[in-house]
């Protein structure tokens, strides 16, 4: 079990970090920025913008996209375009609020783990093995069974989980730098374990930290949205990109709007947030 | 003054003071991974117990309705093997579990009747192991066929080019990717169907144009991180100093290529397919449920929406099962190929 | 000898860049090697050897390109093969000796496995071949052997697998870069004397590689001191040793320490140019005493003259080497040790096993006296040397501070004995915060230990980069703007920042330059005197021994197997190791009883 365990967060960081910055990246990553700029910008003012009331059939289903409707209609009747400027708000703010907690418990237990070493890490990395052997959408929707369908335990599942995966990142990385001469030197001076972790080996794990921050976000939205689109979180008739890509399927032929547009967005979101990472773990090591 | 030679066998250097152990260690390695695999499956099944018998509460309200007496209450948790102690259901459902009974869904309890979960299960994991079979091999061959590229061709177009191109779709949700497949393929185009029903029973294999867009889904959206791992191991496998050395003694460019790099990036990338295997099982569930594709992923969607705690149950151990399986096979497969595994001395 | 007089390798006008800057890495090399000799290629980091070894092969690493030069073996010129004919060339007619042998041979493949691949006979011959080969460098030739993958060879055995393997196609030149780097000394020596013994049976030129002169010394025929990318001195290797004429030769000569001949150290003023910095003129006019503005101008050529080639402008003034000045060894008051150790025993757990790494050892350590404790790896000194500063639990054993018992743990120390005892790390890249800058590292330190306002604290970390002969300025820079050296003193003056009492030095200069390393030493040596502090000095190295250690401890396999007086134990070792550490310690006395060939 450990053999798996073990190696993808090397691997993952030797990929983040292998790449080098090249000139076209650097322009791909420009436009990331204007995307995901513009993005955040449709998320927090959409609603205030949005021309109908996202939840009121407005028309017939499945309407081609027309002045009056920019986006058409969907399933029910209504208005593609509002449901698209204000599906987003949940979803990014769940995934937002996960991320926090994550790293906040995976910061400490991961810090705490690969410094002190000995059990304390024998028992928290057997947890973490064991939680992170379960495909994590698997795990989500099983704590989501657990503790009832509603957001806050998804949310929940999704710290969770992110929480173990952040840990075992930020142990290997504290491990690395636990051997280092300079912490030796604080700890041979006697220093706390709080002060050496704070003073001595959290600025040199911010790069891992950094780099991971941007994923692990994308994994948030990704694991959120997907968990709304089986229908298990967030319930109709709330607007959520996710969901309105399941409740559409059926009338791809009619409007097929109604799934590209909210596919097309969160799409973009997921992908700038990559770019912009990918670039800042380039630079920031 | 010439000096004699002090060579000694591998430098172990320092007095053991316990006896090391006779048996091979192959045989121990072997056995310790599987051991700490069915460790690990024990800690999963509590846990998932846990979240499916124990927190929720009481199935047999869930199956009468608020409304139902307590006596019929009494009945049916009698029936539904309620009314025993946490243990004693744990243990059951265990030894059933490992005699192929998976228990009864709640479903079935409600209808009046005894369903088998594994009767329900059966035909949906088998689709699954097919579906999941027809993606991996592809995704194996084009992220290591890409993974290599690039990392020969390290920083050229063709690496940059690689990296575009995976990167995107990497990055998309499954059922974006799906959808937009969908929309490319079957509305737009009309070459291939939307959903992909299968009539129950029947092998997938019959009707493989319901099975491509499902398999292309998972590929585009797994070929991306498989690929950018796979380049990691070989270009940290290219950089090593055999490899150097094997040039600077003028070994031949291609045996060079095969034999010292690849030969040493293979450990790190059956760890990569594990780990991708092990993605493809979460990925199954929401490519099954856009597609309409009647695997075991699809049937838990079903499940938990119905709140079906026994099957949900049921079907969480087993994926569990295939994802400890996968993980275990893997960490053999790399004690075959890394030879200082094998031998006492490393 | 006829054979002798042939010139096997040829190097004209050398020239190797930075690709991407066009920056010179080496410029302008010129050298012979015939058959039957040793070139030893000697220099520091940033001399460019390495660079101009693998430029023989016609290779230059990743982010380097040669750009201009000559290079003939046997005639034929390298820089302007094809790939093709490049690729027949290399283990034909040149070959490589790797550095760490252990990673240099490809762990999936059995030994027979990889020498097949570079040899270029017939199927069934390359065993044959394989054989032969490995019987010239005194190795088993069975099956058995043949078998074996490298991780089941010891560290000599699987160096001198990597010559047997050069060896095998027969070349006319091999390149061997720093061959025994990471040997224990013992096996260090029995490899040399295999390259020794190569170099006349096998009438094969050879281009020796090293930063280690006195290693060096006991293998070459001639020597070729490299610094900042040229040669600045070329010739037979007894007469430059003897009489070094280019004032950096004589640097180094000066600053490698002799366990034969133990004398203060010459340190040599300044630092190494940086790629991309080298001035105009004489690279080592800025460090150099007989410098003129002659030299800042022009880049003066090798000249042949007292028997070899020399690159300076003034090497008719360069003085003669310093005449070794025997240490003074001062009698130390001999009141209560400082430091006593009683019957420390430390062990780790490593795969489920209990590995005992240091047993029984007792000794003391005085006021103002410096304590070598000599082993190769593996013998437990840094383990020994980490459990008295807290770092490693021992299992039993007592340690005794000024007579009062030290607890294991840090923790459970008074402050005085934290700050009493102070450790300084072997890895001088390692030993500083990288985020930090010196002077908030340093004021850290001080305040850490006495309660000082920040100004004070100021104050005295001016005074403790004086006390390292560091400027001022360094207490804004942050470490990756120090050199290794730079920043090894920054490490000792961290240590001095507690006002110890006794210093623990773990191979304080394994990873430093020569001339790094002798400054470094002198340094120590004089704040022990002036500071009245006691040293413990964890080395491998005899020479560093010989030179700032009053007593030694000799260790072998987590037993101190003798002890005594520096001098006394070098000179008439009693215990069979020691013996043989000594005889196989490199020095240069010995340049002066091997011959010839």
């Amino acid at each position: 079990m450990t053999g798996v365990a073990a190696v993808p967060s090397r691997v993952m960081l030797r990929k983040l970090t292998s790449r080098r910055l090249r000139r076209p990246k650097s322009w791909a990553t420009a436009i990331a920025v204007v995307v995901l700029g513009s993005i955040i910008g449709l998320v927090i003012f959409g609603p205030m913008i949005a021309p109908y009331d996202p939840n009121t059939t407005l028309g017939s289903t499945y309407m081609q996209s027309s002045k009056e409707f920019l986006l058409g209609t969907d399933a029910l009747g209504r208005d593609v375009t509002s449901r698209v400027l204000t599906g987003g708000q949940t979803v990014l703010m769940y995934a937002a609020v996960a991320t926090v907690l994550a790293y906040i418990a995976g910061l400490a237990l991961g810090m705490l783990a690969g410094f002190v070493r000995g059990s304390v890490d024998n028992v928290v990395m057997r947890i973490v093995d064991v939680l992170l052997a379960f495909p994590t959408l698997v795990f989500v929707l099983l704590l989501a069974a657990a503790f009832g369908r509603g957001m806050p335990s998804i949310v929940f599942a999704t710290a969770l989980i992110q929480a173990t995966a952040v840990a075992r990142i930020i142990r290997t990385a504290t491990l690395e730098q636990s051997v280092r001469g300079f912490v030796e030197a604080a700890v041979a001076r006697g220093e706390r374990t709080h002060t050496v972790l704070i003073r001595e080996i959290l600025p040199n794990i911010a790069p891992t930290l950094a780099a991971d921050v941007g994923l692990r976000f994308t994994w948030s939205v990704l694991l959120l949205a997907s968990v709304n689109f089986l229908g298990l979180g967030l319930q109709p008739p709330t607007a959520d990109w996710g969901l309105m890509i399941s409740e559409n399927r059926g009338g791809m032929d009619l409007n097929p709007l109604a799934v590209l547009a909210p596919a097309a967005i969160l799409g973009a979101l997921t992908v700038s947030i990559n770019v912009i990472s990918d670039a800042w773990a380039d630079k920031g090591i | 003054m010439t000096v004699t030679s002090l060579e000694q066998a591998p430098p172990s250097g320092v007095i053991t003071t316990r006896q090391k152990l006779r048996r091979s260690p192959l045989v121990r390695f072997v056995a310790g991974r599987v051991f700490a695999g069915v460790v690990t499956l024990f800690a999963l099944s509590l846990l998932v117990f846990l979240a499916c018998s124990v927190i929720p509460g009481d199935a047999a309200s869930q199956v009468l309705g608020k409304h139902a007496s307590g006596e019929a209450l009494e009945h049916m948790r009698a029936l539904m093997g309620l009314d025993r102690p946490v243990w004693e259901r744990y243990g059951a459902w265990m030894t059933g579990f490992l005699h192929g009974d998976l228990g009864n869904t709640v479903g079935g309890y409600s209808s009046g009747t005894e369903i088998s979960v594994w009767s329900q299960v059966k035909g949906p994991l088998n689709n699954s192991l097919v579906l999941g079979l027809v993606a991996f091999v592809p995704i194996v061959g084009v992220s290591l066929l890409f993974g290599t590229l690039s990392a020969v061709r390290s920083g050229k177009w063709v690496d940059q080019l690689i990296s575009v191109l995976t990167l995107v779709p990497a990055a998309l949700p499954e059922f974006v990717v799906g959808a937009l497949l969908i929309a490319l393929c079957a509305s737009w185009l009309d070459v291939l169907p939307a959903v992909s029903l299968i009539p129950p029973g029947q092998n997938p294999l019959l009707t493989p144009e319901l099975l491509v867009l499902p398999v292309l889904t998972l590929i585009a959206v797994t070929v991306g991180p498989a690929s950018r791992m796979i380049r990691a191991g070989m270009v940290e496998a290219l950089r090593s100093d055999w490899v150097l050395a094997a040039r600077l003694n003028g070994v031949a460019e291609r045996r060079v290529l095969t034999g010292y790099a690849l030969r040493n990036a293979l450990a790190p990338s059956i760890q990569v397919f594990a780990l991708i295997a092990q993605y493809l099982i979460g990925g199954l569930i929401v490519v099954e449920y856009l597609y309409g594709y009647p695997g075991i992923g699809k049937e838990l969607v079903e499940a938990l929406a119905i709140r079906d705690s026994i099957e949900v149950q049921s079907v969480t151990m087993l994926l569990a099962i295939v994802v400890i399986a996968t993980t275990v096979l893997a960490d053999l497969l790399v004690m075959l190929v890394v030879p200082k595994l094998r031998t006492e001395a490393a | 000898m006829s054979e002798h007089d042939k010139v096997a390798l040829s190097v004209r006008g050398l020239r190797v860049v930075v690709a991407e800057s066009g920056l010179p890495i080496v410029d302008g090399v010129d050298f012979d090697v015939h058959r039957d000799e040793v070139l030893g290629i000697v220099g520091e980091s940033g001399s460019g050897k390495t660079t101009t070894a693998l430029a023989v092969l016609g290779y230059a690493s990743s982010g380097a390109a040669i750009d201009a030069g000559t290079i003939a073996v046997d005639g034929a010129s390298v820089l302007d093969m094809t790939d093709r004919e490049l690729r027949a060339f290399r283990g034909d007619r040149v070959s490589y000796v790797p550095q760490n042998a252990g990673r240099a041979l490809n762990p999936s493949f059995r030994i027979s496995t990889s020498f097949a691949d570079v040899v270029r006979s017939p199927a069934g011959a390359s065993k044959d071949k394989a054989s032969s080969s490995l019987a010239a460098v005194d190795l088993p030739t069975g099956d058995e052997f043949l078998r074996r993958m490298p991780h089941q060879l010891s560290g000599g055995q699987q160096q001198r697998v990597t010559i047997a393997m050069a060896l095998s196609g027969e070349p006319s030149v091999v390149v061997m870069d720093e061959p025994t780097t990471g040997l224990d000394v013992v096996t260090q020596a029995s490899v040399i004397e295999e390259i020794r013994r190569l170099r006349t049976s096998r009438s094969i030129a050879i281009v020796y590689v090293s930063h280690d002169l006195a290693v060096v010394s006991q293998l070459a025929d001639r020597i070729a001191v490299m610094y900042a990318g040229r040669i600045v001195e070329v010739g037979p290797a007894e007469q430059i040793l003897a009489r070094p004429r280019h004032p950096y030769t004589r640097g180094l000569v000066e600053a490698t320490p002799d366990h034969t001949r133990p004398s203060r150290l010459v340190p040599m003023a300044g630092t190494v140019a940086q790629i991309g910095e080298r001035p105009t003129g004489c690279s080592f006019a800025p460090r150099c005493e007989q410098s003129t503005t002659e030299c800042t101008v022009e880049q003066p050529a090798l000249v042949q003259q007292w028997g070899r080639a020399v690159a300076c402008h003034h090497a008719s003034e360069t003085a003669t080497v310093r005449p070794r000045v025997p240490i003074q060894v001062d009698e130390r008051p001999c009141d209560a040790p400082v430091l006593e150790v009683h019957g420390l025993s430390a062990s780790h757990r490593s795969r489920g096993e209990t590995v005992v790494v240091a047993s029984d050892i007792n000794f003391e350590l005085y006021k103002g006296e410096c304590v070598a404790l000599v082993g190769e790896s593996g013998s437990g000194k840094t383990t020994i040397s980490r459990s008295l500063v807290g770092l490693k639990i021992p299992d039993s054993g007592s340690i005794r501070f000024h007579g009062e018992p030290v607890p294991t743990r840090v923790r459970r120390r008074t402050p005085a004995q934290r700050q009493g005892i102070q450790y300084i790390f072997q890895d001088p890249f390692d030993a500083l915060n990288p985020r930090r800058q010196v002077g908030d590292e340093l004021s850290h330190t001080i305040r850490a230990f006495r309660r000082q306002s920040r100004r004070d604290a100021s104050r005295e970390v001016d005074a403790l980069l004086d006390r390292v002969r560091l400027p001022k300025a360094t207490a804004s820079r942050y470490p990756r703007q120090l050199s290794g050296g730079e920043r090894q003193r920054v490490a000792i003056a961290r240590a001095l920042a507690s006002k110890p009492e006794v210093l623990i030095c773990d191979e304080i200069t394994s990873a430093l330059d020569v001339s790094v390393q002798a400054a470094v030493l002198e340094m120590l040596t004089d704040l022990r005197n002036d500071l009245g502090l006691s040293m413990l000095l964890i080395t491998h190295d005899l020479g560093v021994v010989s030179v700032v250690a009053d007593r030694v401890l000799v260790l072998r396999n987590g037993i101190i197997c003798e002890t005594g007086a520096v001098q006394d134990v070098l000179a008439a070792p009693q215990h069979e190791y020691t013996r043989k550490l000594v005889a196989a310690a490199p020095s240069f006395v010995q340049l002066n009883e091997t011959a010839y060939g």
